[in-house]
């Protein structure tokens, strides 16, 4: 019965799972930075950088889970293509830190990056231009998949395109964008991707300092990412979003432009994704076009659906558990993982249809 | 002379109104001076041959609550399809007002100018509660940005305890419209047209399913709209027009047979004869 009533507070922007949210994210962050700066190296309690860095790639994955559960959970709008966003920030990302190296590459070349030597290119391609500039990377990184979801979303939501055929066409973008991104004329490294990267604004990308900053960073853009979609989803927008969910064309009927509250949404959700691929790509060191592919796009949604749809924190749960399992997986039993991914989703269907966050609420409330 | 600079100044001045939404309150063209809201007149519509409606003409006063009754086939669901230009007519002509032409405007302009409909079955936002229902149907800017930061005012607020009053669901404000009961439901979406101030009402059959007690409190409602809104109820069930206790017209194969009071139509020998049985 206590489940039937909406409780005023989940009006407020901070509200309790908010509060509980930003803390324990604020805790972990503060308590991984220290173990990892005030205890020596052979401390039990000593959590060495290679760690920090995996952490800080879990929270960007979180970020970019943040994002599709605000469109999925929130809007009802299985994008299974979101990958494509966070690779596009990620590309903005490397092309920023390629353009960085200078002549520190293999072949030298003050300008060109070593793919384009090897290529016999002689000039850089007018899309490189401006690379060299973190503020146009930075904004290249939120305009690059954001202009891409706007373009994309307004076609489809205008000729109200919903439902499984929707996901399907986000499927192909991302499809057809690894595609293009595999071929060497396209000039964005082929299929080795972006590589070789030696520092970020100066800072070396190898050094424990710079390490531990992209992990703050990460945990910074994940708080207010989660603020954001926070600030959206307890706003009316947020409630006519799950209008739009749950009865559409009622929706309509009352008088929004349904489309544009999709498209709106719709692309601040591929931005957040990008910031989240512009954080992975100095953490990991690689940007390349398998980033754009299918499966991983289908890999997000599944984070989002262990998790638990329509709550935010949810998604970063689930982000957290399965990118954590698939590191001890593949580091243990790299044959077994995809099992081990597909036997999580099966059973978190059957045994917990609203996922891990939805357990949560269940404890609480009994308690 | 001074009225028709004024009149031409307003309507300069109304060609700023680039989205219609924007206007809070009813649209400044309905003209309603001769105290009539809605003409239907020598109305004809066939669908593949069949008459579904047949020169029918229909007047409602403004603030008027009107009962249609009439058996299956009657054409009372093609009637209200016309009034929301779901269905155009093969002939006639319907007015809203003395000048709004209905039969020249899309569905989401009628349901803008102010004429606004409840079907059959409910449709509410059952995951949201209540409140957050009639907070969605409230006219107001219904643009992306306006809607990202909407405060509710206390004049909004005051407008949909209003509404919660009228509906007879103050205390299930916060109760998700998915648990409410069939009836409830059904108020709830009266509650969620009466928000979107609209001039006249189309209520579609609004009791089936009801208990007695629900209809009892459904007609008091209905009742309590007359005067501020038009209210067209089309109904099957008689009691329920009986208790409402208005003028009604009967609808017999796309035309309208009678009108008049309850006790009226009722000993009309050609109603008899084709809808009470006898």
């Amino acid at each position: 019965m206590k489940e039937n009533y909406t409780m005023q507070q989940d009006q407020a922007v901070f509200n309790r799972s908010t509060q509980i949210f930003l803390m324990v994210l604020a805790a972990v962050t503060a308590l991984v930075v220290i173990c990892n700066q005030v205890f020596a190296p052979d401390s039990a309690l000593h959590i060495p950088t290679y760690t920090v860095t995996l952490l800080g790639k879990y929270l960007t994955f979180a970020l970019l889970a943040v994002a599709i559960d605000l469109i999925w959970g929130y809007l009802g709008i299985l994008s299974l293509g979101h990958g494509a966003f966070f690779a596009l920030g990620g590309y903005a990302m490397g092309m920023y830190l390629m353009r960085q190296i200078g002549d520190r590459g293999v072949y030298g070349d003050p300008i060109l990056p070593d793919f384009m030597v090897f290529l016999n290119w002689n000039e850089l391609p007018w899309f490189w231009l401006g690379f060299d500039q973190f503020w146009f990377a930075m904004l290249m990184v939120v305009l690059a998949p954001g202009l891409l979801a706007y373009v994309f979303g307004w076609l489809a939501f205008r000729s109200r395109v919903t439902g499984v055929y929707l996901s399907i066409i986000t499927q192909a973008l991302t499809f057809a964008l690894m595609l293009a991104f595999y071929r060497n004329e396209m000039g964005f490294g082929g299929n080795n991707g972006l590589t070789d990267f030696k520092d970020l604004l100066g800072f070396d990308l190898q050094s424990d300092i710079t390490r531990i900053s992209l992990f703050v960073a990460s945990a910074i853009a994940l708080a207010f990412g989660y603020i954001a979609c926070r600030f959206i989803v307890s706003s009316k927008l947020g409630r006519v979003s799950m209008a739009i969910r749950d009865a559409e064309s009622r929706t309509r009927f009352i008088g929004y432009r349904v489309e544009n509250v999709k498209l709106w949404i719709w692309t601040f959700s591929a931005a957040l994704a990008g910031i989240a691929g512009a954080l992975y790509v100095p953490q990991v060191g690689i940007i390349n076009p398998n980033e754009f592919s299918p499966l991983n796009s289908i890999e997000m949604v599944v984070w989002v659906a262990l998790g638990g749809r329509a709550t935010l924190y949810g998604a970063v749960i689930g982000a957290i558990i399965v990118n954590y399992a698939k590191t001890y997986f593949t580091g243990v039993l790299p044959e077994v993982w995809l099992f081990a991914l597909g036997g999580l989703f099966v059973l978190t269907t059957i045994l917990l249809p609203k996922g891990v966050a939805g357990l949560m609420s269940r404890k609480g409330a009994t308690a | 002379m001074s009225n028709f600079v004024t009149d031409y100044v307003a309507s300069v001045r109304d060609k700023d109104h680039v989205f219609e939404f924007m206007q809070p309150h009813y649209s400044p063209k309905l003209d309603v001076r001769k105290g009539c809201i809605l003409y239907l007149e020598d109305i004809n519509v066939s669908f593949d041959g069949f008459k579904a409606i047949n020169n029918l003409n229909l007047y409602i006063d403004e603030g008027e609550l009107r009962c249609i009754i009439g058996p299956n086939g009657a054409g009372k669901t093609t009637m209200m399809d016309i009034i929301t230009g779901k269905t155009t007519p093969d002939s006639g002509s319907a007015y809203f007002g003395q000048s709004i032409n209905l039969l020249e405007m899309s569905e989401p302009e009628i349901a803008e100018a102010g004429i606004g409909r409840k079907f059959q079955k409910p449709t509410v936002f059952e995951d949201q509660s209540v409140f957050a229902n009639l907070e969605l149907s409230m006219a107001c800017n219904k643009s992306v940005i306006s809607t990202l930061f909407a405060k509710l005012s206390p004049l909004q607020f005051s407008e949909i305890e209003e509404t919660l009053e009228l509906i007879g669901l103050k205390d299930q404000r916060f109760l998700r419209a998915g648990a409410l009961s069939h009836g409830q439901k059904q108020w709830l979406e009266i509650g969620m047209l009466i928000m979107q101030k609209p001039r006249l009402l189309l209520v579609d059959e609004p009791v089936a399913g009801m208990t007695h007690q629900e209809m009892d409190r459904t007609a008091e409602l209905l009742i309590s709209l007359e005067g501020k809104h038009s209210v067209v109820v089309v109904e099957h069930d008689m009691d329920f027009v009986r208790s409402i206790a208005r003028k009604v017209t009967v609808l017999h194969q796309g035309s309208v047979l009678a009108e008049g009071s309850m006790d009226q139509v009722q000993n009309n020998a050609k109603v008899k004869e084709v809808y009470l049985g006898e």
